[in-house]
């Protein structure tokens, strides 16, 4: 253990010695460790994780389909293609056809936009609201506004959230979908709200931020420079989950035809061929499996990257991957495992 | 002490009913047009179909009051203690549109259905997530660890609705081992006989496996906690004293590591009896979730407040039991300890 020798031997003479003008980091010297210490180290973290690879390949490929594929394949109408067509068996339509002749592989790949503006809506509302609240109530712990907020976080929680969604959906109807994922999120910040006001508790005995309270800085600035940080972890995996929630409730809505059709949805396709029968006439079969899959992947890449990320965020393996930082290895032997 | 924290979460208990009738309350009144204006539109079109009379506003007026409890004639005070004194002191949620029945009368025919399910999925989800996490962790690294946890991610990924399907395709119409929807048959009478008790559980069978896939998550989360229950100093003491090792498996282990997952399960509750909705509809299963299915595609307001209100109702309910329970497990909670 003697990385203090080997840790920036430069700048520790410079700082004892008052007498020479301290020369500032390079810019590009600065930029490359800034870069180096959040960019290329986690990514190197992400690497050595199959689940963090996997993950963010199928978000990719998702990403691809929402914006290149919406482009290149032409928006499916009806009859553009013979009639339960099966999957597998012409290029122009690879996973089959439904009732109306529309090629179900257009399909997905033109529901994908409005669900990733959905995800976006509804992931923003919610871990917006959540660490929001988790961060006032945490650091205001024991005043009115904690027990206030507490108070409606524990009632949201309780009331369930799938007939909430329901009445508000049947009552507004919304067709918009940044609307249904506003919708969506509103039910599902509690849970994380509340993990953040616990992970607020317990950073706040840190020695740090009580030192930053004793200085003097507002609250503001203590809960930007010392707690946002800590919370990053939490709030970035638990995104990755609120989406997964989002797209379970959004093409569940959808599925049992709640939310009015008015765009390709996964749900939509589902509930079309569920009620045409699909699960009884095989030659109708593909209609049904083809979004179940996608939907299947979809949350799947989404809870394989929140897992991968869970261990990007874990700082001693981050710091083994860094190439700005020194080379500890006795201090994170046996550690990079006990995480899971 | 422990008087003192049931009495808060009573209190907590009672402010989400509250709160819920309110919130109910509010959404008639931000129904799109004015204040029940969509209501009037219902009635009127009813009477329509029904070859009725010309309808004043006045007799209008009464018969939204009639069905929804809320007078909108009133000024909105006095409605909103209309409104909620008639729910609380006459239990009165109102009467169904659509089946002119008392809301109450209706959903109360089917509520121990939808509870009957629920409950068995919740014990299934959970005791199976906590036997296979404990499992896991007992076997750390080992290839059963690591198969379950990639099966249970995968599961993580897929919907209970979609499962519920695939239990369908595989289990009712490809192996025809249960029946595909109802809750009971109708060759059977109705009774305290074996063939009808049989009946009802070959139908129950599909559906609570379905919704118990909502519970598994936990199963991840109890392999870490026990990971790290099984490297504390205690259990080494637990050891070295020589006890059975089924004791500390349950009184050690078990119970260290569940406890942290209260929360997890407090909010899966609502979550499963939110569930019911789309899995009663998949396997027309005729409970409460059915009931406001079918009352979204009548516009039946009065009974989707209802369904909303009853919902909440035994969430609550199931929630202030387990409080009262966890009570006996953790004795830090009710010594009136707050370290969340």
């Amino acid at each position: 253990m003697n990385d203090q020798e080997s840790d920036d031997k430069v700048d520790l003479e410079e700082l004892f010695d008052s007498s020479v003008e301290h020369e500032p980091t390079p810019m590009g010297e600065r930029v490359r460790r800034t870069a180096d210490l959040t960019l290329v180290a986690p990514a190197r973290v992400a690497l050595t994780d199959w689940r963090a690879v996997v993950g963010t390949l199928i978000l990719f490929g998702f990403f691809l389909a929402g914006t290149a594929g919406v482009v290149l394949v032409d928006r499916p109408t009806s009859g553009d293609a013979p009639i339960l067509a099966p999957p597998f068996q012409n290029l122009n339509y690879i996973l089959g056809t439904d009732t109306f002749g529309q090629p179900i592989g257009a399909q997905l790949i033109h529901a994908t936009p409005a669900m990733f503006k959905m995800i976006f809506a509804g992931a923003v509302v919610s871990i917006g609201v959540a660490a929001l609240v988790g961060l006032l109530s945490g650091f205001m712990r024991g005043t009115v506004v904690d027990t206030v907020l507490m108070s409606v976080t524990d009632i949201v929680i309780t009331i369930p959230g799938l007939p909430l969604v329901i009445v508000l959906m049947a009552i507004f109807a919304p067709k918009n979908p940044y609307v249904v994922g506003v919708l969506l999120g509103l039910d599902n910040w509690p849970g994380l709200a509340r993990t953040v006001r616990s992970q607020v508790l317990s950073i706040r005995q840190e020695s740090y931020v009580e030192a930053s309270r004793i200085m003097g800085l507002s609250t503001g600035t203590i809960l930007r420079r010392d707690l946002l940080g800590q919370l990053m972890p939490y709030i970035t995996i638990n995104s990755a989950l609120a989406s997964r929630r989002i797209i379970f409730e959004s093409v569940g809505l959808y599925f049992l035809g709640i939310l009015p059709f008015t765009t390709f949805n996964w749900g939509v396709l589902m509930n079309l061929a569920y009620k045409g029968g699909a699960l009884n006439r095989p030659q109708m079969l593909h209609w049904l499996i083809f979004p179940m899959v996608t939907i299947f992947l979809m949350s799947f890449g989404l809870v394989l990257f929140s897992q991968g990320m869970d261990s990007v965020f874990n700082v001693r393996l981050r710091a083994r991957h860094a190439s700005t930082t020194s080379d500890n290895s006795a201090m994170d032997q046996g550690q990079g495992d006990g995480d899971v | 002490m422990a008087t003192n924290y049931l009495a808060k979460r009573f209190g907590q208990a009672i402010l989400t009913l509250v709160a819920t009738i309110a919130l109910s309350f509010v959404l008639y009144h931000a129904m799109p047009g004015s204040p029940t204006e969509s209501l009037k539109n219902v009635i009127l079109s009813q009477q329509a179909a029904a070859g009725g009379s010309t309808v004043n506003i006045e007799r209008l007026n009464r018969l939204v009051a009639l069905y929804t409890n809320v007078q909108p004639d009133q000024p909105l005070y006095v409605q909103f203690y209309q409104y909620f004194s008639s729910i609380i002191l006459e239990q009165d949620l109102g009467t169904s549109i659509y089946e002119n029945k008392p809301v109450t009368t209706l959903i109360f025919e089917r509520i121990p259905w939808s509870m009957f399910i629920s409950v068995y999925a919740m014990v299934v989800g959970y005791s199976l997530s906590v036997l296979i996490g404990a499992v896991m962790a007992f076997k750390e690294k080992s290839r059963f660890d690591s198969v379950s946890s990639v099966v249970l991610i995968g599961l993580n990924s897929v919907p209970y609705y979609i499962v519920g399907i695939l239990l369908i395709y595989f289990f009712a119409i490809q192996m025809s081992w249960f029946p595909y929807g109802g809750r009971v048959s109708s060759s059977v009478t109705a009774g305290f006989n074996v063939p009808f008790m049989r009946s009802i559980v070959m139908h129950a069978v599909l559906p609570i496996f379905s919704m118990s896939m909502l519970g598994l998550g936990g199963a991840l989360t109890m392999r870490g906690n026990s990971v790290r229950v099984l490297g504390e100093d205690y259990l080494r003491v637990a050891k070295l004293r020589g006890l059975r090792g089924s004791r500390i498996a349950t009184q050690y282990v078990g119970r260290n590591a569940i406890l942290p997952m209260y929360t997890q399960f407090m909010i899966g509750i609502a979550g499963v009896f939110s569930s019911a909705v789309i899995v009663e509809q998949i396997f027309s299963y005729p409970g409460v979730g059915l009931l406001m299915y079918n009352a979204i595609q009548t516009q039946d307001y009065p009974l989707l407040m209802g369904s909303l209100i009853i919902f909440t109702t035994v969430t609550v309910v199931a929630i202030f039991i387990a409080d009262l329970t966890y009570g006996f497990i953790d004795p830090r909670i009710s010594a009136g300890a707050d370290n969340e």
